[in-house]
């Protein structure tokens, strides 16, 4: 009994998104809008080298000629994208050096999220950055990986001390043209997280990451890069907040993970970004694309518990280019209200022996619609390729969908492909021998909801599947119907 | 401990039980015996608090309080337990989990603080010996994939967990082996004492040779229409329903 639902659902009384907060920092943004020069003042901003101001024109040149897609299953109003600002840091003059530099203020925002560094330095070994707005803020643990030749920092950081490492993997699993968000991703992003493993080193601790989006109309546009070169393994979580607002936020991010021989990484993600309201006002429009490149032996593994944003538009996926190349995806993703997700993967099989697991477990409550889209795909060498797909769905009302879209490519007669999909209702049954046991109906249904994303959550490492949990819980309360 | 009078309830617009009386006092085994479809589960049901039944009249007093007024899981927490004819599975979450979380729930209903994981453990493997429930099962999922045997057993192991005043057994003992009958039934004896009450629904006059009631009655066609010592059990077993059914048929 490693921890029990109950434990965790004590201090969840209130049922409003509690990490509904704003921050008031003083704050230095770029004006509305997108053009070249707001590219270049950004860049400028980040006192960035000139192959990367010359990487965003080229990125941005790329996006104005695109279009937004249209074929996932959501529907929204479409952002207005000149009446956001694409840049925005908490107004801070010199750097931090160390832990007790930073802003009080922004360890009050962090302590409120449940996250205070000082906390998690001292009881769990986690190193973690803080991205508030484009900004990273803190980041502890350097001295600790730097032993150890790991590189854990900002994005911006690591343009700057690291540029031959991001030179040559920037963009090499997602590259600008992938599509509509990436490319305009690619055009702005402010800041978010490097990683580098180096040959043969398994990262002591988890890394870990928090995005929040606290101005008003700014968009967050953060880049992820990890590489784990030979030999290595890195476990990587990240977790996501914004404040409520009314109107709705945009978050565009790019993900790229680049397994070399042998090597391992696991990227777990608990995003709760704000949901909306009741009706369906306000809310962050979630485009992320994220994909994980596995050379020969690796592994990838994706984990993701969704439980926020008004419109959720994700796959991350596996390219599975080396040998017996392994690639994972757990996902759980729960709607409530008018919320929407469009979430899926993509398992693009290359070398001999690949393999592929899928599990993924939709929550739709409310008058929401949650989808799972996805792909698996084996080419022509791809010989003896094996997939496993399961995909469950959970309604917990009769006015939400559940809706499956599985696409299946195969070039190589020897693969392997199993799908499984089911659909069913919270039963009453079981909801009726939980009360009879004593338990509350809210209770009960965190606890199904729980059993019945079991296997997602087991993913996750102890910390994370905590609160991973009690955001089901919150994100469920009242909604059976 | 608890007076059932005149109750009436329906579901679906369908009359079921048809002003049914009954009383149960502490200390006492009773059994209620009664043909297929007669109401049996129906009354464990109403019991129980399931929402599906309507009440359309009568009442019922359990240690003083409106049994009927209560939420489920109030009911529950105030020492009603069912063991249910089919025992449902709960995927994912493990029969421990579940019985913490039933346990705590109780306790705090009762003012007492949660249970500690060690008395809690040493509490699952006191009960689980009394039904010579298999420590696997324990940590199993909620009865995902138990044999039919194994989910009734289980369901007893819950009881003995939950330590109710009064337990009602919807033939929990059919799907048991002759072993396992006789360990169920030693179980329940076993948790027995003069504070606590228990109904026992069955078919089969076998375990009431194992589990000696007090009072054996008979369910038909909504109410009780018939009572008497335990031999009436064996009566019941030689001559079958049709004479009550010829006396009672309308
Ligand atoms: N939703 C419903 N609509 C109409 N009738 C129902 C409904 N649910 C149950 N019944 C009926 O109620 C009656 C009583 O059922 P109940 O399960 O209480 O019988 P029982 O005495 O427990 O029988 P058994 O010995 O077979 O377990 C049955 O005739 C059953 O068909
Ligand atoms: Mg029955």
């Amino acid at each position: 009994m490693s921890y029990t639902e109950n434990d965790l659902a004590k201090d969840l009384e209130n049922s409003e998104y509690k990490f509904g907060f704003t921050t008031d920092i003083e704050s230095d943004r770029a004006p509305l809008g997108l053009n070249e020069d707001i590219i270049r003042f950004i860049s400028a901003k980040k006192e960035e080298p000139e192959w990367l101001l010359d990487y965003r024109l080229k990125c941005f040149k790329i996006w104005s000629e695109m279009t937004e897609p249209s074929w996932a299953h959501i529907s929204y109003p479409k952002p207005n994208f000149q009446g956001i600002s694409y840049y925005a840091a908490p107004k801070q003059t010199k750097k931090y050096e160390s832990w007790d530099d930073v802003d009080p203020e922004m360890k009050e925002t962090m302590a409120k999220l449940g996250i205070s560094l000082e906390e998690q330095q001292r009881l769990t070994g986690v190193a973690v950055d803080f991205v508030m707005d484009s900004v990273s803020v803190a980041t502890s643990f350097k001295a600790k990986l730097q032993e150890l030749g790991i590189i854990f920092c900002s994005f911006s950081d690591a343009v700057q001390e690291h540029p031959e490492l991001v030179k040559q993997y920037m963009g090499s699993v997602v590259p600008a043209t992938d599509n509509f968000y990436a490319a305009l991703n690619s055009a702005v992003f402010t800041d978010g997280s490097f990683c580098y493993i180096p040959k043969g080193v398994r990262c002591p601790m988890e890394l870990s990451t928090y995005f929040r989006i606290n101005e008003a109309n700014t968009g967050q546009f953060e880049r992820t890069l990890v590489i784990a070169d030979e030999g290595s393994y890195v476990s990587y979580l990240e977790g996501c907040t914004a404040p409520q607002r009314d109107e709705n936020q945009l978050h565009a991010a790019v993900v790229e993970l680049i397994a070399l021989k042998d090597a391992e990484i696991k990227y777990s993600t608990v995003q709760n970004w704000y949901p909306g309201d009741k009706n369906g006002l306000g809310g962050i429009f979630n485009f992320v694309t994220k994909r994980g490149i596995c050379e020969t032996n690796a592994k990838i593994s994706w984990t993701q518990v969704e439980t926020g944003s008004a419109v959720t538009w994700k796959y991350p996926s596996c390219i599975l280019k080396g040998d017996n190349s392994v690639g994972e995806f757990y996902s759980v993703a729960v709607t409530n209200n008018y919320q929407q997700a469009d979430t899926g993967t993509k398992m693009i099989h290359l070398g001999k022996n690949t393999k592929s697991t899928i599990i993924s477990k939709g929550i739709s409550a409310g008058k929401s619609h949650n989808s799972y889209r996805g792909l698996v795909q084996i080419h022509k060498n791809a010989h003896n390729a094996r997939n496993f797909s399961q995909c469950d769905s959970l309604l917990m009302t009769d006015e939400c969908g559940a809706h499956t879209f599985p696409y299946i490519e195969c070039k190589n007669p020897s693969a392997k492909i199993e799908h499984e999909a089911t659909t069913s209702k919270i039963g009453e049954d079981q909801i009726f021998y939980c009360l009879q046991r004593g338990i509350s109906e809210e209770k009960a249904i965190s606890l199904i909801v729980n059993g019945y994303c079991k296997e997602v959550l087991n993913q996750l490492p102890m910390e994370f599947a905590v609160e991973a949990q009690k955001l089901l819980t919150i994100s469920l309360e009242g909604s059976v119907g | 401990m608890l007076k059932i009078t005149n109750l009436h309830a329906s579901i679906d617009g369908k009359e079921i039980l048809k002003g049914l009386n009954l009383e149960v006092k502490a200390g006492e085994i009773h059994a209620i015996m009664g043909p297929n479809g007669a109401g049996k589960s129906t009354l464990a049901s109403v019991l129980a608090g399931r929402e599906e039944y309507e009440i359309t009249e009568g009442s019922v007093d359990f240690d003083g309080t409106d049994l009927l007024e209560m939420a489920t899981e109030d009911r529950a927490r105030e020492g009603l337990f069912l063991a249910f004819q089919y025992p449902v599975e709960i995927p994912g979450v493990s029969n421990v989990n579940f019985l913490r979380t039933a346990l705590n729930e109780i306790r705090e209903y009762r003012g007492e603080s949660s249970i500690s994981a060690k008395d809690f453990m040493a509490l699952v493997k006191e009960k689980s010996a009394i039904v010579e429930l298999d420590a696997k099962l324990a940590s199993r999922s909620v009865n995902e994939g138990f044999s039919g045997g194994e989910k009734k057993r289980n369901e007893i192991f819950q009881m003995a967990m939950l330590d109710p005043k009064l337990a009602i057994l919807d033939e929990t003992d059919s799907g048991l082996d002759i072993d396992a009958l006789r360990i169920v039934a030693n179980g329940v004896n076993t948790l027995k004492s003069d504070k606590n009450a228990t109904i026992v629904i069955t078919h089969y006059q076998r375990l009431l040779d194992y589990i000696v009631p007090d009072f054996v009655h008979v369910l038909y066609d909504g109410r009780i229409v018939k009572s008497g010592p335990k031999e009436l059990a064996l009566e019941l077993e030689e001559k079958g329903y049709d004479w009550i059914k010829a006396e009672f048929a309308h």
